[in-house]
């Protein structure tokens, strides 16, 4: 796991121009939370995720996990009560948990979303724009190589769940989504 | 006897282990015997060769290395349907020798 | 045709430092092969027979001649002086070098080209009519949306590690030219049928096409989506699919096998779901956009009072003029068809040289557009009649005026085992073999139309399950084996070829077409084509003729 004690430099963002994409940066002010790489402000579920089935059986959890075959829409009518949902990527090939993410957040959950398992790297941008906030990767991350991928790309061709404005609406300013 | 064969990792030319090193000619391929996945596992890590996998060989008469498949004989020399861009583009014969 | 604005052009260069920076740490030895493969595919790289080898995207199968000349000079100067157009529209190059992918993609990114989703588990490249803006029959020109499309699913963040391949293609008329029905996402431009004349433009929508191990044809989800919904739509297909389809196996994963599994009632009615769901988040793009991109292919600016009137006085030119044009919807013009079939070569390929001449060609007589077709020819889609007999002559020349589209010897065939590493036979030797065997003009008159496809595997690159004859390669105990298929069509009658039974060696299979052939002329009625004769006697009616 790359080294984080110290805050990364950061990216992206709202510099370059009014009408470059905005993508939120991660907290710069950052520090190492327990091995994971967390893009939001407010202090991190305490309580280990549980299953998706141990979740309805236990009212008082408020982490759960979802592997890469469970169903969101499962927990979509208890989302208020969730601080945490872990969504697992047991091959980084498999990308069922991009749209898992974006029915979450459709839904309009706005507690952390967590990555786990084979996240590499270059997923990262595609996860954040898919909502996700925070990374818990079973391989490296070299944090270089991530703030160069986070930076890579000056705009966006579609909405998403990062707010990022798409191209289409930056050639028609006038035109509000939708 | 067992060759080892693969790719160049910055070329994607095809290469045989020649007991040392990687050639770009399958006549100097090397009997690695069962110690062919050892080897890929060392030289893959190492960069050395992208894709690489223990192949079946035969040797002709000539004492000429000749890979079991088709598949393999065919990188070894080049298109059969370009005979220009193969290994040999002057000799005649290579294309039966692929067959 | 499209001309990126800066938006574009920023986003392809950032895709170019992207993979340069990622062939960086897979050389640096800081990734794996595995890691780096999908990237590597996501920029249309992959590792060959001989070399890598780049897929370049031709979005909807349109050129001009400043891309194709780009195109001549990294043949020459990254490959071995050729490349090869393929059943998608695209090109490829067989012998690149990972260390210069990254520059490459920097050349190409100069003339407002890429290799973005070309390959590997992505939406791939868009396809459509390439008589598109040409043709008399079409409601409108498809690739506006076409060009909508690749735009919105350029970098598409739920939709970047997709199950399998996605092919999407759009037509607008009710010939089909371009096999859309053998696409996961076919879209046919319509008119409403329900609006009493309005004349509101949307989309019969047809998911769950393709070819591969397991063929199915699409079937017709919508007789309508309205145009500024269409790409809502296509966000609630990509996503049912991406949710439930099969991650465990990758000859289950193609959407058209979910499409099967689930049965088109229940897909369409998960489809229909997630789609009221995604059109309350408003991601259509709206009219104005649409107007922009729209502007670019605007018909160029033909010229009125031409000579309708082809002078046929040369009678090798007239046999290429009845073969190779087209008629063209603006009096006076004509849709001229280059074929790369020359008997004797390799189907597709072109060399650096010829492609410098049809980049020519393309400027001076087709308003700078050229075509590519799913046929692996190319297209002149706008020439003066006047103009013909010059470009007759130029194409001659250049051995690219082969009078022979969509005859016998006008074969698709994949590269098959003489590049591909994914090949279990060679199939150009066949093609070759079969061209060579019916190469006498009047003989291939006298067969008419015949669509043969070559695929040397079960991936069907080759199409083989859409041909009118269909073969396909496969390793027999270790020898190259051929099997025969009749009776396939990419066209708006889509069919699925039949195995005719045993398969053959490669002389074998010649033989066998010719048998099948020579069956065809024999019981055929007046009018019939091949494909005709076996749709009105089946396989019965060819396959003692075929097996003796």
């Amino acid at each position: 796991m790359a080294d984080q004690t110290s805050p990364l430099p950061l990216a992206g963002g709202a510099g370059g121009g009014s009408d470059h994409a905005h993508i939120p940066s991660p907290n710069p002010s950052r520090k190492r939370e327990g091995d994971y790489l967390r893009f939001r402000d407010d202090a991190a579920a305490d309580e280990p995720a549980v299953s998706l089935d141990a979740f309805f059986e236990q009212p008082n959890a408020v982490s759960v996990r979802i592997e890469a075959g469970d169903d969101p829409e499962r927990l979509i009518p208890f989302l208020d009560r969730v601080k945490l949902i872990e969504v697992d990527f047991p091959k980084f090939r498999d990308g069922r948990g991009f749209s898992t993410a974006r029915i979450l957040r459709e839904a309009g959950y706005t507690g952390e979303i967590k990555a786990t398992g084979e996240v590499l790297v270059d997923l990262v941008w595609f996860l954040r724009r898919c909502g996700f906030d925070s990374f818990a990767p079973n391989v490296a991350i070299d944090p270089a190589v991530l703030e160069s991928v986070l930076a890579r790309y000056p705009y966006v061709y579609q909405h998403a769940e990062d707010g990022a404005v798409p191209i289409w609406q930056l050639r028609h300013p006038e035109l509000a989504r939708g | 006897m067992k060759i080892l064969t693969g790719n160049d990792l910055k070329t994607g030319a095809v290469i045989w282990w020649d007991g040392q090193g990687w050639s770009l000619h399958v006549e100097d391929s090397a009997d690695v015997g069962d110690r062919g996945e050892q080897i890929l596992a060392v030289e893959d890590a190492a960069c050395r060769v992208n894709g690489g996998y223990v192949i079946d060989a035969g040797r002709e008469a000539d004492g000429a290395v000749r890979p079991a498949h088709i598949k393999d004989r065919i990188r070894a020399l080049g298109p059969t349907v370009r005979p220009d861009l193969t290994l040999k583009p002057a000799d005649p014969d290579a294309g039966s020798w692929v067959i | 045709m499209y001309k990126y604005d800066h938006y574009d052009q920023a986003m392809v260069d950032a895709r170019v430092e992207d993979f340069r920076d990622q062939t960086r740490r897979r050389l640096a030895g800081q990734m794996t092969d595995d890691q780096f493969k999908p990237l590597r595919l996501k920029n249309g790289l992959y590792l060959q027979l001989h070399a890598y080898m780049l897929r370049i995207a031709i979005p909807y199968g349109t050129l001009d001649s400043r891309q194709l000349r780009k195109l001549a000079h990294i043949a020459r100067t990254y490959d071995r002086g050729y490349g090869h157009f393929t059943t998608r529209q695209n090109l490829q190059f067989h012998w690149i070098k990972l260390e210069q992918a990254p520059d490459i993609l920097a050349e190409l990114a100069e003339v407002e080209m890429h290799c973005i989703q070309t390959s590997g588990e992505s939406i791939r490249n868009i396809s459509a009519d390439h008589y598109a803006g040409a043709a008399a029959d079409e409601i409108m020109d498809p690739r506006p949306w076409a060009e909508m499309l690749r735009q919105m699913t350029t970098f598409h963040p739920e939709f970047s590690y997709l199950p399998r391949k996605f092919k999407i293609c759009v037509i607008a008329a009710e010939e089909d030219r371009a096999a859309m029905r053998w696409h996961d996402f076919g879209l046919r431009i319509v008119k409403n049928p329900n609006d009493d004349g309005a004349g509101e433009i949307g989309f019969e929508v047809y998911p769950g096409g393709g070819m591969g191990r397991t063929p199915f044809i699409a079937y017709k989800a919508r007789d309508f989506v309205p145009q500024h919904q269409i790409f809502s739509y296509l966000q609630a297909v990509l996503r049912v699919w991406n949710r439930h389809a099969r991650r465990d196996n990758i000859h289950k994963q193609r959407m058209k096998i979910l499409v099967h599994e689930l049965g088109e009632e229940e897909f369409t009615r998960q489809v229909e779901a997630e789609f009221q769901r995604i059109l309350t988040l408003k991601t259509d793009f709206p009219q104005a956009e649409y107007d922009r991109i729209a502007a670019y292919f605007e018909p160029p600016a033909f010229e009125s009072g031409l000579p309708d009137e082809i002078d046929r006085s040369d009678p090798d030119f007239a046999v290429w003029v009845d073969q190779q044009v087209a008629e063209h919807k603006a009096p006076g013009y004509a849709i001229a068809n280059i074929s790369l079939k020359k008997i004797g070569g390799i189907g597709g390929d072109i060399t650096a040289e010829q492609m410098e001449v049809v980049a020519d060609l393309a400027e001076r007589y087709s308003f700078d557009e050229l075509r590519v077709a799913h046929t692996q020819n190319l297209v002149l889609p706008h020439v003066r009649k006047q103009d013909l007999y010059e470009i007759w002559q130029t194409l001659r020349e250049a051995e690219l005026a082969d009078a022979n589209l969509d005859l016998v010897t006008d074969i698709i065939a994949c590269p098959g085992l003489d590049y591909c590493s994914l090949a279990n036979a060679r199939s150009i030797p066949v093609a070759q073999k079969i061209a060579e065997r019916f190469a006498n003009h009047e003989r291939q008159q006298d067969i008419g139309e015949l669509k043969i496809k070559i695929s040397g595997c079960i991936n069907a690159c080759g199409h083989h399950h859409a041909g009118h004859i269909g073969i396909l390669g496969v390793d027999r105990k270790g020898t190259e084996n051929y099997q025969l298929l009749l009776g396939g069509s990419g066209d708006e009658h889509t069919t699925q070829a039949k195995i005719t039974g045993p398969g053959f060696t490669e002389d074998g299979v010649v033989d066998a077409v010719e048998r099948a052939v020579e069956r065809y002329r024999e019981i055929r009625e007046p009018g019939e084509r091949f494909l005709d004769t076996y749709r009105r006697v089946g396989m019965d009616g060819f396959k003692e003729a075929i097996y003796g």
